[in-house]
């Protein structure tokens, strides 16, 4: 077993670069290291101006996606060991703009999740005197899968819609709107439906499927919108044959 | 200290991104988007059976002289080539519309997601069985 293992790592200064660049690293290599590790021994010990997001270094904050020999990963979940003795090259995201070094702007995707109003909506709010709103077993089962989404937007740096359609709301911003209306306390489904049923959101989308093979959390964005597809067609046939109002 | 003179332009609050173009070809960088191409582009190929389809159905209304000048143009080795890419187009086609169809599907019985195979199966299923009866109609003499 080799003692250490080159990195490649993009680098990219606002001030003195133009365009971003490779710069390698040797680190050593432990089967237990995963690429943040490396990251963080790189920045520890060689270079202090390597910049990056991380925080929980446990697939919970998804602050760490980053392209791992081009594929979109959490840095904190890829062991080094699965890519030895060959050179790891460290990328930010695709589809997004860089900041700087491996940090990406994700303000277009803070903006996109907002507007799918992601949080429970509900006609008349019931005093906290009634108590909890209830939930059977089932029906958290019918949105857990979406609601496990860390919001890491490696399904956004996977996506070739989002990155030739910059207006696309893109996999987990969907994923996420789905999750709400799926959630039996939730009664905003028809405040969410102007904004998925347009072009830009679940129309734009065609079916790729690449999100959900790089979700680290198995929330399977591209299921979520084939099924809201599914649901606003059906909605649309609804508001056809039954203009007065089957809602 | 750097003189003021060689330090790097001081950017106040007002980063300057650095934004990649997509490539023309990003659906040859990898095989997965490749895949997906194929799978888009196998809806021009459908097209094209159609079109023949309704050819032929026009050709047989057309009589028997029609008919034969029909089985001719299909001969034409060009029309030939074409069918038999059409073909595996059509077969890439139905095997990815099935599977995905199970993606697009969450049915639920007693609170319990139904398994993919359960969708896609039936539909594998009934295009074997469809296939199997038109190729016994067409091929028993």
């Amino acid at each position: 077993m080799a003692d250490t293992i080159k990195l490649e790592v993009s680098r990219y200064s606002p001030e003195t670069d133009a365009a971003p660049h490779f710069q390698g690293f040797e680190v050593p290599f432990r089967r237990d290291w995963v690429v943040l590790d490396a990251l963080n021994y790189i920045k520890d010990k060689q270079d202090g101006s390597l910049t990056y997001r991380w925080s929980c270094r446990m697939g919970i904050c998804g602050s760490c996606g980053m392209l791992v020999n081009g594929e979109p990963k959490l840095t904190c979940a890829t062991f080094l060991a699965d890519y030895a003795p060959s050179p790891i090259r460290v990328e930010p995201l695709r589809n997004f703009p860089v900041v700087r070094d491996l940090v990406i702007a994700m303000n277009d995707f803070m903006r996109k999740l907002q507007r799918m109003k992601p949080w429970l909506i509900r006609k008349e709010e019931k005093p906290v005197s009634e108590g909890e709103y209830l939930q059977t077993p089932a029906e958290l089962e019918a949105y857990k899968q979406f609601s496990m989404c860390i919001n890491c937007m490696l399904c956004y740096a996977a996506c070739p819609v989002y990155g030739l359609d910059p207006l696309f709301s893109g996999p987990a911003a969907i994923a996420l709107a789905q999750r709400y209306n799926l959630d039996s306390r939730d009664q905003g489904a028809n405040d969410r439906l102007p904004v998925l049923s347009q072009h830009d959101a679940i129309w734009g989308c065609t079916f790729v499927g690449e999100c959900t093979r790089v979700c680290p959390k198995h929330v399977d964005p591209a299921g979520a919108i084939q099924q809201y597809k599914l649901t606003a067609a059906l909605d649309w046939v609804k508001s056809v044959v039954m203009p007065w109002g089957g809602k | 200290m750097k003189s003021a003179a060689a330090a790097p332009p001081y950017t106040l609050n007002h980063p300057r991104w650095y934004r990649k173009r997509v490539s023309t070809y990003w659906w040859l960088q990898r095989w997965e988007y490749l895949r997906f191409v194929l799978r888009e582009i196998s809806s021009v190929f459908i097209a094209w059976f159609v079109v023949l389809t309704l050819l032929q159905i026009y050709a047989v209304s057309q009589g028997p002289e029609a008919y034969d000048k029909f089985q001719n143009f299909l001969k034409n080795p060009l029309v030939l080539a074409l069918n038999v890419v059409s073909f595996f187009f059509v077969v890439f086609h139905s095997i990815t519309w099935f599977n995905l169809s199970a993606r697009a599907m969450a049915i639920r019985v007693g609170g319990k997601r139904v398994p993919g195979f359960l969708i896609s199966g039936p539909n594998f299923a009934a295009w074997l069985v469809i296939s199997a009866v038109i190729a016994w109609l067409l091929l028993r003499g």
